[in-house]
């Protein structure tokens, strides 16, 4: 977010709609979270000629083209690296970045990283479906072990990444998580764009086609008690209405299940969710899904300053009390001066 | 070179009886003997002192190399004289050599009867050996062809400095300083604006300027006392007859960045630069950064590639978007160049070529990234291409570059060489008063009274709008996936592609009409041979046509900057030749261009040696096409 944003503009959810038809399939996990985005800009006061969606290559990366805003759909795993130069030419700028497992942690691993190292001023937001979906369905970096896919006959061995232990590792000042059909993400999204700096959403997609209902098991109703850890600053971390909690295991110093008993989460050493607490956000992305809830919400939020604002404020100091004087530069060193020739010299000739 | 006031072939009546009008000098020595520094300052002085020049550094890839070794050979050569000069020379007439590595390394080029200067004190076993020397070459008579003058620097400098108490190992640093004085009394130049620099150098040290000061006023000394013996005389090289003005001397680095400036300027827009460190390319990202005033923003990016994405997010946000790299780093670039051809965004990328394939010779020079230049992308992704001759000539093209870049919304690639990039000539300093502006006017109002904005609707040369994101009202997506006319909805019917794909290579070859006519440099429109080149080829080719036409040869000269699309005459021109003559370093690539273009019969002269064409080379292949 920035100033120029924080002068609420007044839209409605269809003034952010483009005219062009979506290319999605039938029931894709994109469809909800574009509606999040087109139900969330209008509630931050976003202005549509102020604000661009960058996005790289990939069934997510389509996005721009159905947001009635700026919009540059550019090319595989760049979409970090076209942004910073989109940011840094015009801070005022409110930038969304839009991309998923294969195009941000794998062929644009490297620019996510920096991205998020330098802390360019924008929301990111990964839609993390664990697999290629427009390349018709090769594993991605992000696939559990054993996914079979055209490329993996007989099960993948390579470990996923996890993208937001990944953002952490890089540097990243907000680290958030969602997915797609949740209510919940139109906050979290809110809460990126609250944040001064580059903010991380990983957004769990379902990818109908080639990896139909992979989340399903902390993202169904019937599980979503169990399953789903919200996380709220300053609140305790309960789940499953609050009969569960988690605690800090002193002795290892990981993360554990207590059971809270007549609402005594204190007795129980459930902890309290501290957004600034790095050490605690490095443990809730690392939870493993089999034996732990899903840490959702914002996770981290400890804003630094921003990439541009230090250049900008760089380059003003370079400037200060320097005129732009052209004739100047150009005759900046050691120089001579050739007086006027003599006539026998004949006529001035350019070689 | 300088601006040369004189008919053409005037200059050469110039030498009187024993001073010759020009002269070659070539300090060599180790890495660490700071021998590109004694030519930088050698240079200058030589600037100062009204001679044109030519300037050739030439040093290895390694930062410190190991001592004495071969491979560790640094090496500056300078041509200067009282006539135009346009190349670095292709013989020496003296030899600096500081060591046994640096004799045998750069001997062999020395002119016959040419003067070998040699540090006998480092000519010991130890480097002997390094250098695969059997016997010392200063004492076994194998120098007999040349004036050897073997005098022991190394003590007599230590000699020199003793009074300033330095460690062994610092006042040796002064040696080149000894040879430098030594240098300067040869050519009768004046000492001070040296001493004034190495004063400024040091001004946090001033042991080390006296220090340096002292050693540079004891190898004068050396040469004014006469303790040489006659072997060397004192030559006073007079001023080329340049054209009044204010001078300057200028690598095609520092042209190319003052030109990207000026050009920035001219289109009325701030500058973002985008680049990732690689040889020889780093030095324009280095004088950038210092150029912040002029609305320059530089940015080190993670990688080549990120290093253009970010200029082409620049220029889509209403900035000049420039990258810069080598041969590797614009092969990582080619897939971002494909973007910025087809979202039809202004870019100017700067290929300052070494020698390839893959890491190659990082720090020598050669052409041969022409077909990676002119066709080196996916897809029929034409774009302009603008080679510069000369460091000089650099700063215009740059200028050009921009030019185009923003007036036919499109990357445009800007060739330059190592060559180019390193060496220094006098440069005739512009007044920006007299350039043409050429400002950007950015798409503010809709261009589709009530429908939406076309991003895409083109103008009678093909050219697109440039619409800022932040302009209230013109909301649009743009995108490498191909697209509509005018509104550049995402549409890949077989019709749209084949109507856009012809858009945009008639856009960039109408640019044809649009650069200035081919001109010829040297010669007549018509005749038996013409030498047809393009890029840092220009000036030994420019004195070997000066030769060659001397001695009375039918040859003319033509040498292109605008190698892509090439300029609308040139085919005709070319069929007033009955033969074609095609300099490169490289294996042919525009040679097959031309051929292609034109259905010409041009004929190549290759070399990829890492080093520029010698003179003589390049007259000696005028003579045998004409033979």
């Amino acid at each position: 977010m920035n100033e120029m944003t924080s002068i609420a503009v007044k839209t409605t959810l269809k003034d952010w709609e483009s005219d062009q038809e979506v290319r999605w399939c039938p029931g894709c996990g994109d469809y909800a979270i574009l509606k999040a985005v087109q139900r969330t800009l209008p509630e931050i006061g976003a202005d549509p000629a102020k604000t661009v969606f960058v996005s790289g290559i990939g069934c997510s990366s389509r996005f721009p083209y159905y947001m009635s805003s700026y919009g540059f759909h550019t090319i595989h795993g760049r979409a970090p690296a076209v942004a910073t130069g989109i940011k840094l030419a015009n801070p005022e700028l409110d930038i969304w970045l839009v991309t998923g497992d294969g195009d941000g942690m794998s062929i644009g691993g490297n620019h996510t990283m920096h991205f998020l190292r330098r802390n360019i001023n924008s929301q990111i937001m990964l839609f993390n479906n664990e697999i290629y979906g427009l390349t018709k369905g090769q594993y991605s970096p992000t696939s559990r072990i054993g996914t079979t896919s055209p490329t993996t006959p007989m099960g993948s061995v390579d470990r996923p990444a996890l993208p937001c232990a990944f953002a952490l590792g890089a540097g990243a000042r907000f680290v958030a998580r969602g997915f797609d059909t949740s209510k919940e993400l139109s906050n979290t999204l809110k809460a990126a764009h609250a944040h001064r700096g580059a903010a991380f959403v990983e957004i769990f997609q379902n990818c109908i086609v080639y990896n139909k209902d992979r989340f399903a098991d902390f993202t169904e109703k019937a599980v979503a008690n169990e399953k789903q850890l919200w996380l709220k600053n300053g609140e305790p971390m309960l789940f499953n209405k609050g009969t569960q909690g988690i605690a800090l295991d002193v002795e290892k110093l990981t993360l554990k299940i207590v059971d809270v008993v007549d609402g005594d989460w204190q007795g129980a050493g459930v902890i309290v969710h501290d957004v600034t607490n790095r050490s605690v956000a490095h443990m809730l992305v690392e939870l493993p899904m089999d034996l732990f809830p899903v840490a959702l919400g914002v996770i981290y939020d400890d804003p630094r300053p921003t990439y541009e604002d230090e250049m900008l404020a760089q380059d003003t100091r370079a400037r200060e009390g320097k005129a732009a004087n052209l004739a100047k530069l150009l005759a900046k060193g050691q120089t001579w001066t050739v007086a006027n020739a003599p006539e026998d010299q004949g006529p001035l000739s350019n070689v | 070179m300088a601006t040369i006031l004189a008919k053409e072939g005037a200059a050469e009546a110039r030498s009187t009886d024993n001073v010759p009008e020009a002269v070659v000098v070539r300090f060599a020595g180790d890495s660490g003997d700071g021998m590109q520094l004694t030519g930088g300052q050698f240079t200058l002085s030589t600037a100062l002192s009204g001679n044109d020049l030519a300037t050739f550094p030439d040093f290895p890839a390694e930062i410190r190399a190991p001592q004495g070794t071969l491979f560790g050979v640094s090496a500056f050569q300078i041509n200067f004289g009282s006539t135009e000069i346009t190349t670095a020379g292709d013989q020496p007439d003296v030899l600096v050599a500081m060591n046994p590595a640096a004799l045998k390394t750069n001997v062999p080029q020395l002119k016959a009867g040419g003067l070998i200067i040699a540090d006998s004190g480092e000519f010991n076993k130890r480097n002997l050996e390094k250098a695969k020397y059997e016997v010392n070459p200063l004492e076994d008579g194998s120098l007999a062809k040349w004036n050897l003058l073997a005098f022991d620097i190394s003590a007599l400098t230590l000699e020199a400095v003793k009074p300033f108490g330095l460690g062994n190992k610092e006042a040796l640093r002064c040696k080149n300083m000894w040879t430098l004085g030594l240098a300067l009394w040869m050519f009768d130049r004046d000492r001070e604006p040296l001493i004034q620099w190495l004063k400024d150098k040091f001004a946090k040290h001033p042991i080390l300027a006296d220090a340096n000061i002292a050693a540079l006023n004891a190898g004068h000394a050396y040469g004014e006392t006469a303790e040489i013996g006659g072997q060397v005389k004192k030559l006073h090289i007079d001023p080329v007859p340049s054209a009044p003005g204010l001078y300057r001397t200028i690598t095609g680095a520092e042209a190319i960045s003052l030109g990207l400036v000026a050009g920035a300027q001219m289109a009325d827009l701030p500058m973002f630069f985008g680049g990732y460190p690689i040889t020889p390319a780093s030095a324009i990202l280095h004088y950038l950064t210092k150029m912040k005033e002029f609305g320059v923003t530089t940015f080190q990016a993670e990688d080549e590639i990120a290093a253009i994405a970010s200029a082409v997010g620049a220029a889509y946000a209403g900035s000049l978007g420039v990258t810069s790299s080598s041969g590797p780093g614009i092969a990582l670039k080619g897939e971002a160049m494909g973007l910025a051809v087809m979202t039809e965004l202004p870019l100017v990328i700067v290929n300052s070529q070494r020698g390839g394939p893959s890491t190659g010779l990082p720090t020598k020079t050669e052409q041969s990234d022409l077909y990676q230049a002119i066709y080196g992308r996916n897809g029929d992704t034409p774009m302009p291409v603008i080679a510069a001759r000369s460091p000089a000539d650099a700063f215009e093209c740059a200028i050009e570059s921009v030019r185009l870049a923003t007036q036919f919304m499109t990357p445009v690639m800007l060739l330059t060489d190592g060559y180019i990039g390193n060496a220094a000539e006098p440069w005739h300093v512009p007044d920006p008063a007299t350039f043409k502006p050429f400002p950007v006017k950015f798409l503010e109002t809709t261009n589709n009274e009530g429908g939406k904005v076309l991003p895409y609707k083109r103008d009678e040369n093909g050219v697109r709008p440039w619409i800022k994101p932040g302009t209230p009202g013109l909301m649009h997506r743009i995108g490498g996936i191909e697209k509509a006319p005018d509104t550049g909805d995402l549409d890949y019917a077989p019709a749209t592609h084949q109507l856009q794909t012809d858009a945009r290579k008639a856009k960039v070859d109408g640019i044809a009409h649009h650069v200035p006519a081919q001109d010829i440099d040297q010669g007549t429109e018509k005749g038996k041979l013409a030498v047809v080149a393009w890029g840092s080829t220009y000036g030994p080719i420019r004195q070997a046509v000066r030769r060659a036409r001397a001695k009375g040869l039918d040859v003319s000269h033509i040498h292109v900057r605008h190698v892509w699309p090439l300029p609308a005459n040139l085919g005709d021109l070319l069929k007033g030749y009955e033969k074609i003559l095609v300099p490169e370093m490289n294996t042919g690539q525009f040679k097959t261009v031309l051929r292609d273009q034109y259905l010409v019969d041009a004929k190549p002269l290759n070399k990829v040696s890492g080093q520029p064409f010698t003179i003589a080379e390049i007259e000696v292949a005028i003579e045998a096409a004409l033979a």
